[in-house]
Formats: C-alpha cells, structure tokens, sequence
C-alpha cells in the first residue's frame, strides 16, 4: 500500500475518487469534443488536457454550496466540480439554444452559470480577474463569508488586468484567490520570453499578498495550498497568488499546430507526469480504488460522455431571431 | 425650488439615490476624501462612509472590471472615468464586457452599472481631457448614452442611470459644470432615458444638438430670430438610444435641419441623425440636412480651441446656407 496523503488533508477515499472521477469526466469530454471537430461536426475545441488536475482539486478546496469562481476558458475540471454537466458543456460545444453558459452565443470554453456562482468571461483573456475581486468586494460588504476563485494561464499574468486586480485586492486585503495554471505556454510563446521572474507566484510580494506555487499534477496539493488559501480569505487576511505548474497536452486550440513551436518528445515527456494517470495510481496504491472499481467508473463515464455527446446532437439551434434579444432590458 | 448648478444637481443626484438604495456604491480616482477633481463627489463619503465612496488605485480597466463584479452581486456601481479621455483605458470592461453581459448570458447576468465621466471642450483643457468620444459608445450595442445640457436634466437622468438595469455612459460636460444656474427639485425625480427635448418651438429649421453646443444652438437661434428665421432646437439629451420620433416629427413640421455637435465630423452623431432623417422623412425635406461639427482632427491645445470648436456663428452660417439652398 503506498502512503496515504488524503487522509491527513481530511479527505475520505470517496472524496478522492469522486475528484478522480470528475477529472475523468473533463478528460473524456475534451477528447470527444476533438474527434467531434475532427469529424467535422463542432467548430471548435479548447482543451482542459493537462490541467484537470489543478482545477479540482482548487475546486474541491473551495465551498462548492457558496463560494464563487471565475474561470478561464480550459477550466472544464474546475465547471465540472462546481456542478456542471457533460450534456451542458457538449449544448455549448455544438453551440445549441439550450447551452446554459451562453446560449450558444460564446466561443466554447466561455463558462457561465448563475445557479452556479460561476462568473462569465469575456474573449480577451484576464478579464475575468476584475470581476472575482469585485465578487469579493461585494462579499465582504454583505458581510458574507464568500471567498471568490479567478483562474487564468501565465500568459494573462502579464495583463494590465491581472496587476490592476491584484493592487486592488491586496491594499483591500479581499477574500480573494487568484490561481494560475501555468501551463507553460500562451498559444505560441513560452515561459521564458513571457517572465522575466522565476514563478509567477514571485508576483505575490509586489502585492502584499500570499503566494505558492505547487504541482498542478498533483490534485491533493493543489487542493491543501488552495485550502490555506481559502482560510487565509476567510480569515480576513486577505488574497493570494497560487501558482500551479502544469503542461498543455493538446495544441492550444483545434486551430492550432503545436509542433511549429515545441518538439513532440517535450509533449511525450509530459504525458508521462500527466495528473490524470498519477492520480489514478495513487488511488490504486493507497486502495482507495481497485482496478473494478476504475472499470466501471470508466464505464459510467463514456457512457456521460455518449449521452451527452447524442442530447447535444440532437438539440435545436437558436432561433436566429433571438440573436437580436437580451441587449438591453426587455 | 433650489437653483443649482450642473455640478451640485449631479452630486444631489447621487445623495439622492444613495439614500434610497443602499446598494448604490460610488468610487473611482480622487472620489472619496478629495470629492472627485470637480468636486462633484464631495462631501458623500462623509455622509455614506468608505465602504460604499472609495477611492481606488490609478487603474480604469480595473475599476471596469471590479464594478461588473459588483454588479453581478446585486450591487448598483456608479464609476468615475476621471477624465473621459481615459475611457480608452477601461474600452474593454465597457465595450466587451459590461455592454455584453446580458446578451451573452441569454439575459440571466446584466450590469447596472454607471459611468460617470467629464468631457468636453472650452475650459481649456486639450487632448484626452476635453474629447468628445460620445460616437465610439453609439457603435456599441448594449450600453446607453446620456448627455445632459441643464442641471434639471443632469439630476434626473442621472438618476435615471442609476436606476438602470443596463450600463449607462453619463457623460458630464465641463463647460457646463458651473457656468449657469438652474431650477432643480429637491428629492427624487426622473427624466427619462431615450428621450429628446424641444427646448425652443420654431416652423423654418430644426437645429438638433446635445450637450454644451445645446446652449450654442440657442443662442444662435436667438439671433436667427432677430432676422426673421424662427428655429427649432431639440436637446437630444440621449445620444443612444437615439429619440428618432422627436427628431422627424420636427423636421416634417420645419423641412429643413441642421444637426450641431462638439465632436468630429466623420462617422458621428450628427452623420447618424442625418441618416435616420433621410430614412424616415426624405420626401419633407426642401433641403440637405446640414452639419455644424468640429474638423476631423485631434483636439487641439488650449490657444485654438475656440477657433476649432464650433460656435454660434457657425451655427447661423450653416442655418442661412440651407435655408437659402
């Protein structure tokens, strides 16, 4: 039996494998979601490969029933954990009426769910950033004790948006948490020419606020730094900077060719650190899953993803007509 | 009834809505303990506390970005752009956030939010303080428009703003601020979004105009009179939505229009009124609709400013010219 690190964090075996499950999910629905465009049959994939890990376990940190998250467009893991569902992110990847993130309206990847507490983003990466010190500014003066989660990759790090956000949330010390999923590249570029510092968590101090950066392969301590974090934002002492190193295993978009910029042995390499499949042996070694066990949650799952996959099919498309709605108030 | 100015009808304006709705939050550059650099914040923080009149850091599109925040938490923001030159700073959190939200959530989000901004020409203040960049918001679906000519009118389309459950743009003239006195109400009252005003009666010409050049337009119309040329002039007060009913009920009354605006000619309001009038009543029309603007371009220094901006005489010019056409 290998050594169990879920206990000591106050996680049960089915709260891991639930997490593990859920990574799973995120995984098989953006690999459907590519053979769908391969096939010609949606527009466009934006993928979460690589960075499941990361996002649940940040969102296993949070309080699933109140806490509010702003996510970037590859937190499918992180929607996922907040309640969204298969046949949701398959209405909005064949962009049909019944989408509940946006009707269809957004590029794939734009998550939005009210019921949710899930924020809508806008195209130009990092606004999202603003908008969750906003939620925690407006927490703090309801007296609520909502802590409020803004993810983005390092490329949006450089942004004015998220050092305009930042200033603003540490001179306000608001229960805020801002977590990167470094994945080592923005589209094209790679970290070196787009930091001068080591981390981006160094970011941090020009704050005022906390700041780690953690292996986002590694669900469990994503899940423990997120925590403190979480405690730190309810405790009133103000926002923090996680960083979590990651590695895009798809190319950035279905639009793009990775292998232009970066060689198929540095992907080969990360595929064998892929949190996925780490994870999954963790959970075999520690017994919290057996090998039964994984077959039929695989099972379920691709039997998720199909249901999903045939009801988004299926649905119907907007009215045209109702492009012309929902501009101004009704 | 009190007389005010334009400034003190835009501060009344918030207390009021402070009052009545704690969930109007007020914050910006200089806004708090300073009142804002035309003072037009003072004294609220003092009477609503820094919780709900801050001061934030120098950073507009985060102050973009942290009032749609707040608004999707129920809260009604009511942001100062300091000088709306800046505006380009926040054009995202505007353009393609707040002004999208309610479309791209299918209506579950929206954005009251307010964007209080001073603007305008003549007080010598040049470039990116004094620009009037009214017609980059008229492309942008989604947020309304509103500029007022009267401390009347400034109280109670500002409340009105607030009171919005879209983004409204309030764009505040500085010429305006302080250079005359008003009758304004005491306690709430409305005038409401979308909706011109015929602010002189005539039967030979329309001269539509918004904002500072309202006063200009009448002025010129004062004189037109003394020759005999008895001019319309309508205060469109809001320039998006646009009231177009106004606009051609008066123009199929006196035939003939001039449309005067303080911005550039190209691809401006007046281009768009033009444009909705030979829509809607080309065929009432005894001449071209003609336009009173600036050049088309960069506001100019201090020293210029009056040559470049259009005045009185230009208006009366450009009235003779189609009414003689």
């Amino acid at each position: 039996m290998g050594k169990n690190r879920h206990e000591s964090l106050g996680l049960s075996d089915e709260t891991v494998v639930e997490m593990y499950e859920t990574m799973l999910l995120a995984r098989k629905i953006d690999e459907r979601m590519w053979k769908l465009n391969r096939a010609g049959k949606i527009p466009f994939v934006i993928s979460c490969q690589g960075q499941e890990a990361a996002q649940v376990g940040a969102a296993y940190a949070l309080d699933r029933t109140k806490d509010v998250i702003a996510p970037y467009y590859r937190d499918m893991g992180m929607v996922l954990a907040f309640g969204m569902t298969a046949r949701d992110l398959m209405l909005s990847a064949f962009a049909k009426a019944e989408d509940p993130n946006s009707g269809g309206r957004q590029m794939p990847g734009h998550f939005s769910s009210k019921k949710l507490r899930i924020l809508t983003q806008s195209s130009p990466v990092t606004t999202q950033v603003a908008h969750a010190v906003g939620v925690a500014l407006a927490a703090r003066m309801k007296g609520e004790n909502i802590v409020s989660l803004a993810t983005f990759g390092e490329g949006s790090s450089n942004q004015g948006d998220f050092h305009e956000s930042a200033n603003f949330a540490g001179v306000h010390k608001l229960p805020v948490i801002f977590m990167c999923e470094n994945n080592q590249y923005a589209i094209s570029v790679p970290i070196k020419k787009q930091l001068a510092c080591e981390r981006v968590s160094d970011r941090a101090v020009g704050y005022g606020m906390f700041g780690a950066t953690v292996d986002g392969n590694d669900p469990l301590a994503v899940y423990e730094v997120v925590k403190k974090a979480v405690e730190r934002a309810r405790n009133g002492e103000g926002p923090s900077l996680i960083e979590t190193i990651c590695y895009r295993l798809t190319p950035h978009s279905s639009d793009d060719d990775d292998m232009t910029y970066r060689t198929k042995e540095e992907v080969e390499e990360a595929k064998k650190k892929d949190g996925l499949y780490l994870f999954r042996n963790y959970l075999l070694e520690t017994g919290a899953l057996t090998e039964e066990k994984d077959q039929a949650i695989n099972e379920r799952v691709d039997a998720i993803v199909d249901e999903a996959t045939d009801y988004a099919e299926q649905a119907p498309y907007a009215e045209p007509e109702s492009a012309l709605k929902y501009v101004y108030e009704e | 009834m009190a007389q005010m100015t334009m400034i003190q009808a835009i501060t009344d304006a918030l207390r009021t809505e402070m009052k009545r709705d704690e969930n109007v939050l007020v914050f910006g550059e200089d806004v708090g303990k300073n009142g804002g650099v035309f003072r037009a914040t003072e004294g609220l923080q003092d009477e609503f506390g820094e919780d709900r009149v801050f001061d934030t850091p120098l950073a507009e599109s985060g102050i973009g970005g942290l009032a749609l925040g707040l608004a999707m938490q129920g809260f009604r923001p009511v942001m100062e752009i300091q000088f709306f030159g800046f505006v380009f700073e926040a054009m995202d959190s505007i353009a393609s956030q707040m002004a999208r939200l309610r479309y791209r959530s299918g209506g579950k989000y929206n954005a009251p939010v307010t964007i209080r901004s001073p603007f305008g020409g003549g007080v010598k203040t040049p470039e990116l303080h004094a620009d009037s960049l009214e017609g980059l918001f008229l492309q942008t679906p989604g947020v309304k428009v509103v500029i007022p000519s009267t401390p009347y009118d400034a109280k109670g389309l500002l409340i009105s703003a607030i009171r919005d459950n879209d983004p409204v743009i309030f764009l505040e003239h500085m010429k305006l601020y302080r250079s005359f006195r008003g009758e304004v109400p005491e306690g709430e009252y409305t005038v409401e979004i979308g909706k011109a005003n015929v602010v002189r009666e005539g039967k030979d010409i329309s001269i539509i105009s918004y904002g500072a050049m309202v006063h200009t337009s009448l002025k010129a119309a004062e004189k037109l009179a003394e020759e005999g040329i008895q001019a319309e002039v309508i205060d469109l007060r809001t320039i998006s939505p646009l009231d177009v009913d106004t606009i051609v009920e008066s123009v199929k009354k006196t035939n003939r229009a001039v449309v005067v605006q303080e911005a550039q000619k190209q691809a401006g309001i007046a281009a768009h009124v033009v444009a909705e009038i030979n829509d809607r009543a080309i065929l009432h029309l005894e001449a071209p609709v003609g336009r009173v603007t600036a050049p088309d371009t960069v506001y100019p220094f201090a020293e210029a400013e009056n040559i470049w901006l259009p005045d009185e005489n230009d208006v009366i010019a450009k009235v003779k010219e189609i009414m003689n056409f």
